[in-house]
């Protein structure tokens, strides 16, 4: 599927990559012992060294340093044994240090690469260009006061892994497809969470535009956009703008720009030219980062089965099909839950059941599936009562419903309900009767020729039993019946 | 004897033996603070109060049996240490309000082995200087005089030069400084007093403020080489708050000095013979040499060819480093902040009034070697050029186990004299640079006079984590020169 | 390498100095002596020599990952020049 922009001097297409900023699972900061907790009360997670007092030093963090592996592993990345932290230099509010701790040259992983699935089900496969590790900054606030901007430094030393993708993108569509996948692929590593709401997952967005075949052209980034609506939103605005420059005969500048997504436009950041002169260079405090081959060779061990590997295995080993598949291995939470149904089980009918009602339950109570009503277990359970011939499918949707009302198991339910299939030949044939004496007319039709109606009765042989005969054996007693 | 002649080692014994107490101890040296720190200007901060207290604390610990190797012991603390509720101002006014809400390592050490603070000394602002003028606070007078009743006011050196000026005018037994480029050791030298700046990682770095990283080494100076190795004992040891500090245990410095030079190589680095030598250094070189001869170590000429480019070396990447280390003093968080209308102006409008002259040189410095399109052929450069200078020292210590040259170009100059061209202040510390660029240990050890009664110091180099083998040699020289000149203006000296 | 007055104003710039224009001249003199003097170091042969960053010849220690640190927003403001409750303040800074 591609994705173009007509324009009078023909057709221009995207190029585009994307720099993510992910926040490490971590408990400490990168450099310092400061707790890393969402939400906590201003200035109350900052150490000396956050805050760049005098004389303060920086000490990382290994759980970072393995973070950021696992995640390098995870994007099928080279892992460079020697990495090295470098400082980039420039002033601003939320910076105390005047430098922010990062990797330029040599990064703590190389290059990998993610696939990503379309809705068209086609995949492609995007490249990793690094990924590197660096502090965060804090957060200041500027409409507490009219003159004054306000400094919280909780956030200032969290680490980030800063992710960089080859400007292999080239429509809205796969930018979406890919945050999505990345997301998956971390919160799969426990390495980030992923949630772009709280900030813990940013988006830089480079996007550029040319006519097909050329060479790249001149690129603006739009930094931190904070969702994956609004990165495919920014894509298509600022590739319009930069369209419109290039065809009324202007050039594109380069330069950093904000996405407004009430406008859904994008406009150029109040002069940052200077920040562009870094002033790189490796950082005095901090010595080379050397990892031992075992000890990454130890962390691949323990990697989780990750999303593709796991998709994979739910279509060849369970016969999924692929788009069930995909949707259950979305999260690794759902992925387990379906397992845990599925073992031992019809795999694909508690597909169904998982990406069908129960699914719509979650949404319609506005419930995770870590806070739901209706266990694996018991969803398990469901499935069981109907391979059992206990009820029908029919009776299951209610007894659903009502599991996730009450959250309690299926088999009471049924009972307490007095929902168990009917069976019994004899009331079968009784209801069977009444429906064809209570209905002379459509039996003189069908007995024309009219052979649909065969379904009518059906319905009403099982209404008049409550739903609860079991479907088979009606459809035998009627058969018999009606020759 | 005077209380404040003692050396660290005598009064240690002397409290023990409770010949004296810590507490007259300490009080014979604030009253000589009073005497003549309104001239000498060696304490920005002078903590009498707290300093009595330690003391009295000091006694009873003394009468419990409980003294630790620097009970009540009297210091000057180099006012680039943080010091908890105590000012810090890194002789900057841009810090010239900062009471640190921790205490630094090297001096929390001392406080855990008993020592007791006299306050906190002067030094050149940032540590960035080498005569101790360029402070905020004002500069320090020298306690030496010229001989011949001359009245010109000389310069300790820097940037430690308060804290060798107290030394040396006997306001404390001793003091802690830090070294960059030479900052222990040059002043060291012009006050007559030993002074050790150890392996790089051997002291740690934290709640020190950072000049220039990779070089920055706190050590100590005292007037006898055994007494340095007391105060380093207790200063030195693995810090995991600091990611440089090397985690090797303490050797016992003070047992080393007693080792002696026999079948010792000592090396002479022939570059450092540079033309225009004074005749009297590069006699008080030779008879240096003489003394380690006649205590049985072998003389060994070597070469270290990379050590005139030492000094450009270190004015790349110290100013680059400091560039760096200097930009959080923004008037956000502490310190001195001046008004501005927007961040831009605060900012500049702040390090602008809170930076003097020579700071404000450097960051500029170092901010040009580092910015886009000058980092390869300056900072890069550099560092290229460190590691052949570190090559040189490395080679050199497989034929031989220290090395032997004067300290400082000169004796102490007056104040005014080269103040007018930064780089021939900058050549000051053309001999100590060189040991700061390769990290290795270095001492300077009183070793005679000029013929206007100046000191004049010896520098004893060592390899890496061997400041066992710098305080032996260092020992033999003070042994052997048996230096025993004192300043005209001293604790109980006529002034 | 001469530097000439607006590079010398970039450089304050850079190094958020203000450096009034009165005093550029002499600056500029300065700044040039030191880096005519720094000069030298281009005679040096480094050819295939790797540069030396750190001080200590040892690989980067690296700490657990425990909280140690924080739970101390007092002494963090404590010597701040302008504060408005927990927070650090500056004059209002338009992004």
């Amino acid at each position: 599927m591609s994705y173009t922009i007509e324009g009078s001097t023909g057709t221009w297409e995207i190029v585009c990559g994307l720099e993510v900023h992910a926040q490490v699972i971590s408990r400490s900061k990168l450099f310092s012992g400061a707790a890393t907790d969402f939400g906590a009360a201003p200035n109350t997670q900052v150490s000396f060294v956050d805050a760049a007092f005098p004389g303060m030093l920086p000490v990382p963090n290994r759980e970072c340093v393995a973070q950021a592996v696992r995640t390098g592993l995870g994007l099928n990345a080279q892992i460079n044994l020697v990495s090295r932290f470098d400082r980039k230099n420039y002033f601003y509010a939320d910076l105390p240090s005047g430098y922010q701790i990062s990797q330029f040259e040599h990064p703590i992983v190389g290059r990998g690469e993610i696939e990503i699935e379309l809705a068209d089900g086609s995949v492609r496969t995007i490249g990793i260009t690094r990924l590197h590790l660096e502090q965060d900054a804090g957060k200041s606030m500027h409409d507490q006061d009219p003159s004054r901007s306000f400094i919280d430094l909780n956030r200032c030393g969290v680490a980030l892994m800063e992710i960089v993708s080859e400007p292999d993108i080239r429509t809205p569509e796969e930018a979406g497809a890919y945050l999505r996948k990345l997301r998956t692929v971390l919160r799969y590593l426990g390495t980030c969470d992923g949630n772009m709401d709280e900030g813990s997952m940013r988006a830089d967005v480079n996007v550029s535009v040319r006519h097909a075949g050329e060479e790249f052209r001149t690129r603006c980034e739009v930094k931190n956009v904070n969702s994956v609506r609004f990165v495919m939103q920014a894509i298509e605005a600022e590739a319009k703008r930069q369209v419109e420059v290039w065809e009324s005969g202007g050039q594109v500048v380069q330069e950093t720009r904000l996405f407004d997504p009430a406008r859904g436009h994008t406009r150029s950041m109040r002069s940052k030219e200077d920040a562009h002169d870094y002033r790189y260079f490796p950082d005095p405090d901090l010595l080379p980062l050397v990892l031992e081959p075992e000890w990454v060779e130890d962390l691949r061990a323990k990697l989780p089965e990750l999303p593709d590997a796991k998709r994979a295995r739910f279509i060849s080993a369970y016969g999924l099909p692929a788009y069930d598949a995909g949707v259950l291995v979305a999260e690794q939470i759902v992925a387990d839950f379906f397992e845990t149904v599925a073992r031992g089980r019809d795999a694909r009918l508690a597909a169904n059941w998982i990406t069908g009602d129960f699914f719509a339950a979650l949404n319609r109570t506005g419930k995770g599936i870590e806070d739901s009503p209706v266990s694996a277990a018991n969803l398990g359970a469901l499935l069981d009562l109907m391979a059992d011939n206990t009820i029908n499918g029919r009776i299951a949707k209610d007894v659903f419903e009502a599991m996730v009302e009450t959250g309690a198991a299926p088999g009471e339910i049924v009972e307490q309900r007095g929902l168990r299939q009917v069976t019994d030949t004899g009331a079968i044939d009784a209801a069977v009767e009444a429906v064809l004496a209570a209905n002379p007319d459509k039996l003189a039709e069908f007995r024309g020729g009219k052979e649909k109606l065969f379904g009518f009765f059906v319905g009403q042989v099982m209404k008049a039993m409550g739903g609860k005969g079991n479907p088979a054996l009606v459809n035998a007693a009627l058969k018999a019946r009606l020759g | 004897m005077m209380l404040t002649e003692f050396t660290i080692a005598a009064a240690r014994d002397a409290l023990r033996g409770k010949q004296i107490s810590a507490a007259e101890l300490t009080m014979a040296h604030i009253e000589a603070i009073a005497e003549l720190n309104p001239r000498l200007n060696a304490f920005i901060t002078v903590t009498d109060e707290q300093a009595a207290l330690q003391a009295a604390r000091a006694d009873q610990a003394i009468a419990a049996g409980q003294a630790r190797p620097l009970t009540g012991i009297p210091l000057a603390i180099k006012d680039l240490f943080c010091t908890q509720g105590v000012r810090t101002t890194a002789g900057s006014r841009i810090l010239e309000n900062f009471v640190p809400p921790y205490e630094s390592t090297v001096s929390a050490r001392l406080l855990h082995d008993g020592a007791v603070f006299l306050g906190k000394a002067n030094l050149d602002e940032f540590a960035m200087g080498s005569s101790n003028m360029t402070s905020a606070f004002g500069p320090v007078e020298s306690p030496w005089k010229r001989s011949g009743g001359s009245n010109a006011v000389l310069v300790p050196g820097g940037s430690s030069g308060g804290s060798a000026a107290a030394v040396s005018a006997r306001l404390a037994m001793g003091a802690t400084g830090t070294d960059t480029g030479g900052s222990i050791r040059q002043p060291a030298a012009f006050c007559g007093l030993a002074g050790i700046k150890p392996t790089y990682g051997r002291c740690s770095r934290w709640g020190v403020v950072a000049f220039a990283s990779s070089l920055d080494q706190p050590g100590p100076f005292a007037r006898t080489v055994q007494d340095c190795a007391i105060l380093l004992g207790s200063m030195a040891g693995f810090d995991p708050k600091d990611s440089t500090s090397i985690d090797l245990a303490v050797p016992d410095f003070e047992a080393a000095c007693r080792r002696g030079v026999r079948g010792l190589k000592i090396g002479v680095p022939r570059e450092y013979r540079a033309d225009g030598m004074p005749a009297e250094i590069e006699r008080l070189w030779q008879q240096g040499l003489d003394w380690l001869r006649d205590a049985g170590a072998d003389i060994v000429d070597v070469s270290l060819p990379h050590t005139k480019y030492g000094l450009a070396t270190y004015y790349i990447v110290a100013p680059a480093e400091a560039s760096s280390n200097l930009a959080r003093y923004d008037g956000v968080r502490f310190g001195l902040r001046a008004d501005g209308q927007d961040l831009t102006e605060l900012y500049e409008a702040t390090r602008a009034e809170g930076f003097g002259e020579e700071v404000k040189r450097r960051i500029l410095i170092g901010t040009y070697v580092l910015s886009a399109g000058y980092y390869d052929a300056y900072y890069l450069r550099a560092q290229k050029v460190r590691a052949l200078i570190l090559k040189d020292f490395t080679d050199a210590f497989t034929t031989v186990d220290a090395l032997l040259t004067p300290t400082a170009p000169s004796a102490a100059f007056a104040q005014g004299e080269k103040m007018n061209d930064p780089v021939a202040m900058y050549l000051n510390d053309v001999f100590t640079v060189p040991a700061s660029m390769a990290g290795v240990p270095a001492m300077s050890v009183p070793a005679g006079l000029d013929s206007q009664g100046l000191p004049l110091g010896l520098q004893v180099i060592g390899r890496p984590y061997d400041e066992e083998t710098v305080f032996a040699v260092s020992q033999v020289i003070e042994d052997s020169a048996g230096f025993s000149a004192k300043p005209a203006l001293r604790a109980g000296g006529g002034a | 390498m001469s530097l000439d007055p607006a590079t010398v104003r970039r450089i304050a710039k850079l190094a958020r100095i203000r450096v009034q224009e009165a005093d550029i001249p002499r600056l500029q003199g300065e700044l040039n002596a030191i880096l005519g003097w720094i000069e030298q170091l281009s005679e040096v042969d480094v050819e295939g020599v790797q540069p030396l960053t750190g001080g200590a010849q040892i690989a980067l220690r690296l700490r657990e990952d425990v909280v140690t640190d924080g739970n101390q927003a007092e002494a963090i403001l404590a010597n701040a020049p302008d504060r408005v409750g927990c927070f650090f303040t500056v004059p209002k800074v338009v992004e």
